[in-house]
């Protein structure tokens, strides 16, 4: 690629063509002020729609000031990124966008975590001229189960949008009106839950301000343990693990998991269980319903569905309901490792310590929007009792951590608590793109095989690239696998699927870049991609720590079908661990 | 047309139209037959002549008899008296304001005199929904002579040499903005024509298509020939029912013609057009705006580049011109560059249609030499200033351009000149003002049609444009301090240096023209808390002529808050103070004492 010279704030850089000034500029340590800018590397997404203007630079013998984020570099350009037309302008301009922002941020969801609050501080906004009589564009807030829209904070960065369509091809979010007037919002101004909306919460994890945020469940969490009269459970996500440092400062990808688990105990939880375990529990369902299938595919049966899908998670199970409805019959019935987890703790586990399920409160820690969506089903509660209470965001239980005084930095590390808090390092490595599909296939090999893995790693599964696949030699048996991370890269796949196309016997998807690590309920990279890199390291390390490693090899799991379940996918094992999906369009247009 | 021996034009426009200009056509027949006179004369309806202030108009040809205001009664007279009998219906002819005479011929009315036809060349003159009538005025000439006789290459080089700009605004070369798209190698092009006419008081274009749509359609033809697509498009608003309804008339009498369609005139060149709607967003005018809105995305711009020529319509080469560009191709094509680049400036070659409107005589549609100035533009074609007022100000380019005033009437209009001035040529729009026009609230009223059509996308066109005519209105209402002026300056020369797209680099103008141009009247507003023009009301106060009072009582019987004193058959007085501005005073003056200033 040709090279390009030119000259910013005074000092020489060459970069290829096609380089943008924001970018050749940050080759000179200088840093332009972006706000709707957004730049997702590993993903290849880029959202640079111009709009904020924050970003704007001075470029000699150009008329008007140039957006640096979308200005290509061009040879014996001169820019000016600090002139005072440009700090006026650029000043001129944020003082604008405050003046149609709220200013509560004082119980504002992002405050502290908000781009545009961070702006303000460092152009030194102290007042906004006019502000007393400034009309303010207003929008209704929009409440779903898993995400508040509140529009009057939208400052039109549009990186919702860019998630939302280009990455994860949903379409729920688009701008609509003009002018002052102009939001983004789902089709016909409806309401999120009246939408193709996954709750995959990627729009959260991209906004910068708190126009899009989860819906926080940390009151309700301190209620429960509040009540002397519940005995309240957790179990927390493996994602959470590999995130939740970033929280209190540490180095993304650090690992803490003991110290969370200290934590949840100091904070009350009766009993500190892990999800992972349910992990485990979903790799004997579903890995036994694969070969169940393959069984019956080798065979001859014409009507067995091949590919398996897998269904551990909820945006995933949002989407194909809603995109894919005549292919419900595909995907795995197994439920999402929350949920098992959540039927089996009011029942087993109640029965086990003698309380009454609707004494027992069960919550959930996880990476993930959709998770509170999902707990909420109707499927998943036994007369109206549902079998998770409360799932709450790694974002909210940092915030829960904090309250209590307590620095994770500074907490000795635990272990979970027995029964449910064992799992194997297949479980672990659930929080990570392709995860799923490797656990599933170390057990999957062993049970249809006969053989022990020598080697249990499956690197061919691992990596960032949005679609994969491997073939998997099961013994002279060639299975072909397929993941995929972002709903968009799942719906290619789904589109083989429906077409009759797909080559493979198993696809993992996850709705989320990255896989659950990068989910919406994380703490927020602020378009840092390599954040992500980080925490995937951190799981596959932890995998690497286990003694047990295959799913199968878990003693309490082992246990838990000796004592109650019997088999897997036997009759018990179908009324707790299993589900059936809907038509969502159906349900949501009531049609 | 040769078997008739007389024509009778009446104006089809949609100005005239909506005059009941079809039943006066109906009528003009109905006579004729009445008189055995249908095969020797003939009724037209034809495109818009230009002159709506005195619509509806008939002409009578050969003689040019321009008929104005012609009701469907005046039908029975025309045929009896000019037709039959050979007199001129007087009643019914134009009146020069200055000479009070009755101007028989067309040619030398004032409206008419200064103006040269190109991209109206065939408006007013044939029916458009007749094609054999544009090919006798030599239409689809230019098309087969392209076809037959140039490379595409030659055409561009052409069309280089004639200096065309590009008549939607920008003023770009239209030559070498097709030689760009020409050059952009696709499996794909497309030819686009931008009929999104959004000004306010603007019709240039919808005039052209409602008047002569096939000078657009061949024009779009060649250039498809020229960049290598073998589709257009017209991205028309749907406002425009009469336009496209008289484009799918054309379009489809050139299929059949074999103009449009496979290998057109045996040439193999391939070539069709269809229409596109759109909503009438005022920013679906700018490129990258409409080319979404055609996707049947979000009618927002996108940054350039890329720019069409690279990736438009669908991600392929694209070509948009916008319809009085378009118009001016054919003409060119036949007559030469060298013959169009001898009209107008150095900068600007051509002419340039004007839409004029406000406190102007001859409110209508002209067509004049690049180069002409405001003053033969206002006071000649235009006919001057209504009722005799002063003038005070005119506006071109619509609201992305600038106020101009007294001082600038001589300039001679071309894009370099009117951008130099504070304004711009914009698509044509210039409307006029006269000493009763608050230039303030001129500003605000501009400001209030983009804060309306402003998509939203890009922050300072979003809420600057918001702040700025809050801070007018609040001038308008008394409330505006001298500080605000500060503020207004700095905020508009913001927005013009940061927004995305056209729209907002351009918005601030009316109010940064009028700032320079009338300093004093902005002043009054924040300073004296005044409207010297009395159209702020809030500003106004009630006061009593004292000449004319005679002390009758009435106002301050009518005065809720008693702030009228006086005795009785004495001049009364209103104590401003405690004034509510009701305005019952006035409502029960019979001797118009009370007035407003």
């Amino acid at each position: 690629m040709s090279l390009v010279k030119l000259t910013i704030d005074g000092h020489s850089v060459e970069v290829p063509a096609g380089t943008s000034i924001y970018k050749a500029a940050k080759q000179l340590d200088i840093d332009i002020p972006i706000l709707c800018y957004m730049d997702l590397k590993d993903l290849n997404i880029e959202n640079k729609p111009g709009g904020c203007r924050i970003c704007s630079v001075e470029v000699e013998d150009r008329r008007n000031l140039a957006p640096s984020c979308s200005t290509d570099v061009a040879d014996g350009m001169v820019v000016r990124t600090n002139s005072m037309r440009v700090i006026n302008a650029r000043r001129t301009v944020m003082e604008l966008i405050i003046s149609d922002h709220p200013k509560d941020c004082l119980s504002c969801a992002k405050s502290g975590n908000c781009d545009l609050q961070d702006m303000a501080i460092k152009l030194g906004i102290r007042e906004i001229p006019g502000q007393e009589y400034a009309e303010m564009s207003t929008y209704r807030l929009d409440t779903s189960p898993s995400i508040i829209r509140d529009l009057d904070k939208c400052i039109m960065c549009r990186r919702c949008e860019t998630m939302c369509n280009d990455f994860q091809t949903v379409g729920a979010l688009n701008a609509v009106n003009r002018g002052f007037e102009a939001v983004v919002a789902p089709a016909f101004e409806m309401n999120l839950e009246h939408s193709p909306c996954t709750y995959c919460g990627q729009c959260v994890a991209v906004c910068p301000t708190g126009a899009l945020t989860e819906v926080d469940h940390t009151g309700k969490v301190i209620a429960a343990l509040n009540d002397p009269s519940k005995t309240v459970v957790v179990q927390t996500a493996p994602a959470v693990r590999a995130a939740l440092g970033e929280e209190f400062g540490m180095e993304p990808g650090t690992r803490v998991t003991g110290q969370m688990v200290t934590a949840l105990k100091q904070l009350g939880f009766d009993y500190v269980f892990d999800t992972d375990f349910a992990a485990d529990l979903t790799i004997m369902e579903e890995g036994t319903e694969l070969l169940g299938r393959l069984k019956r595919h080798l065979e001859g049966d014409k009507d067995v569905q091949l590919p398996i899908l897998t269904s551990c998670c909820p945006g995933w199970v949002n989407f194909f309901e809603y995109n894919y409805p005549d292919l419900k019959d595909v995907p795995s019935t197994a439920r999402s490792p929350q949920q098992m987890f959540g039927a089996i703790a009011k029942t087993y586990f109640a029965d086990k310590i003698e309380v009454d399920r609707k004494d027992l409160v069960v919550i959930s820690i996880m990476p993930c929007l959709a998770k509170k969506y999902e707990c909420q089903r109707d499927e998943f509660a036994v007369d109206g009792n549902p079998d998770v209470d409360y799932s709450i965001s790694t974002r909210e239980l940092a915030h829960l951590i904090k309250q209590a005084n307590l620095d994770l930095n500074k907490l000795e590390e635990d272990e979970f608590d027995a029964p449910m808090g064992e799992s194997s390092g297949a479980a672990v490595i659930f929080g990570a793109t392709g995860g799923v599909i490797e656990a599933a296939t170390r057990t999957a090999y062993e049970l249809q095989t006969g053989k022990t893995l020598e080697k249990v790693d499956f690197k061919q599964l691992r990596g960032m690239d949005g679609i994969r696949s491997a073939t998997v030699d099961f013994d002279g048996l060639d299975i072909n696998i397929g993941i995929a991370h972002g709903l968009g890269n799942a719906r290619k796949l789904l589109d083989d699927v429906r077409a009759g196309k797909s080559q493979y016997h198993a696809i993992e998807v996850m709705a989320c870049p990255g896989g659950c690590i990068g989910g919406g309920g994380q703490p927020l990279h602020h378009g840092d991609s390599s954040i992500l890199q980080a925490r995937t390291k951190a799981i596959y390390k932890e995998d690497e720590m286990k003694v047990i490693r295959k799913s199968h090899e878990n003693p309490y799991i082992l246990k838990l079908y000796d004592e109650f379940l019997g088999e897997p996918l036997s009759e018990k094992a179908h009324e707790l661990l299993h589900t059936h999906y809907f038509d969502k369009r159906k349900k949501i247009f009531q049609v | 047309m040769s078997k008739y021996s007389m024509h009778l034009l009446v104006c089809g426009g949609t100005g005239c139209k909506s005059q009941e200009s079809d039943i006066i056509s109906e009528r003009l027949k109905k006579e004729l037959s009445k008189q055995g006179l249908e095969e020797t004369v003939q009724v037209i309806m034809t495109g818009c002549f230009g002159f709506c202030e005195k619509g509806p108009i008939v002409k009578v040809m050969p003689d040019n008899t321009f008929y104005t205001q012609v009701k469907p009664e005046d039908a029975e007279v025309i045929v009896e008296e000019h037709v039959v009998k050979g007199r001129r219906v007087e009643r019914l002819l134009y009146t020069d304001p200055e000479t009070e005479a009755h101007v028989e011929d067309s040619k030398h009315m004032g409206f008419y005199r200064k103006q040269l036809r190109i991209a109206l060349r065939n408006c007013g003159v044939i029916d458009p929904e007749i094609i054999d009538e544009y090919i006798a005025r030599d239409g689809y000439q230019a098309l087969g002579e392209v076809l037959a006789n140039q490379s595409p290459e030659e055409t561009i080089e052409l069309m280089k040499a004639s200096g065309l700009r590009g008549r939607g605004g920008a003023g770009f070369p239209a030559g070498l903005k097709w030689d760009f798209a020409r050059k952009n190698e696709a499996d794909q092009k497309y030819v686009v024509c931008n009929a999104d006419e959004g000004d306010p008081g603007a019709f240039m274009d919808r005039s052209i298509l409602e008047g002569d749509p096939h000078s657009v359609l061949e024009a779009m033809a060649i250039v498809g020939r020229c960049i290598g697509a073998d589709m257009g498009y017209i991205y028309i608003r749907a406002e425009y029912p009469l336009a496209i309804e008289r484009l799918k008339i054309a379009i489809n009498q050139a299929r059949e013609y074999g103009l449009l369609g496979k290998d057109i005139l045996g040439s193999g060149f391939k070539f069709d057009i269809d229409l596109k709607y759109g909503a009438g967003a005022f920013v679906c005018g700018e490129e990258t705006a409409l080319i979404h809105s055609m996707e049947g995305e979000r009618g927002e711009p996108s940054l350039k580049p890329p720019f069409p020529a690279e990736s438009g319509y669908m991600g392929k080469p694209t070509n948009v011109n916008n319809v009085e560009t378009l118009a001016n191709v054919p003409v060119i094509i036949l007559k030469g560059a060298d013959w169009f680049s001898s009209i107008g400036t150095e900068s600007s070659k051509g002419t340039k249609v004007f839409a004029l409107a406000g406190k102007i005589n001859n409110v209508g549609l002209i067509e004049v030499p690049m180069g002409t100035t405001l003053r033969e533009v206002i006071f000649e074609i235009g006919g001057g200033i209504k009722d005799g007022k002063k003038f005070k100000a005119v506006q071109t380019g619509g609201p992305s351009g600038g106020c101009l005033t007294e001082k600038h009437l001589d300039t001679p209009i071309d894009y370099e000149n009117l951008v130099a001035n504070g304004s711009m040529m914009g698509s044509g729009g210039m409307i006029v003002m006269d000493e009763d026009d608050c230039m303030v609230s001129i500003a605000k009223f501009y400001l209030d049609f983009t804060v309306e059509e402003s998509c939203g996308k890009c922050a300072p066109c979003r809420i600057g444009n918001k702040r700025l005519l809050e801070l007018l209105e609040r001038m308008c209402e008394g409330k505006g301090e001298e500080s605000d002026l500060v503020r207004l300056r700095n905020l508009g020369e913001v927005i013009k240096d940061t927004s995305l797209c056209g729209l907002g680099q351009s918005s601030p103008n009316p109010v940064l023209s009028t700032m320079d141009n009338f300093h004093e009247e902005y002043l009054s507003h924040v300073v004296d808390k005044k409207c010297s023009s009395g159209v702020c009301t809030d500003l106004l106060e009630y006061f009593i002529v004292e000449e004319n009072c005679i002390g009758c009582t009435a106002c301050a019987r009518a005065c809720p808050v008693g702030c009228i004193s006086g005795e009785r058959k004495e001049p009364h007085l209103i104590n401003p103070d405690t004034c509510i501005k009701c305005g019952a005073c006035m409502e029960k003056c019979k001797f118009d004492a009370v007035i407003l200033k």
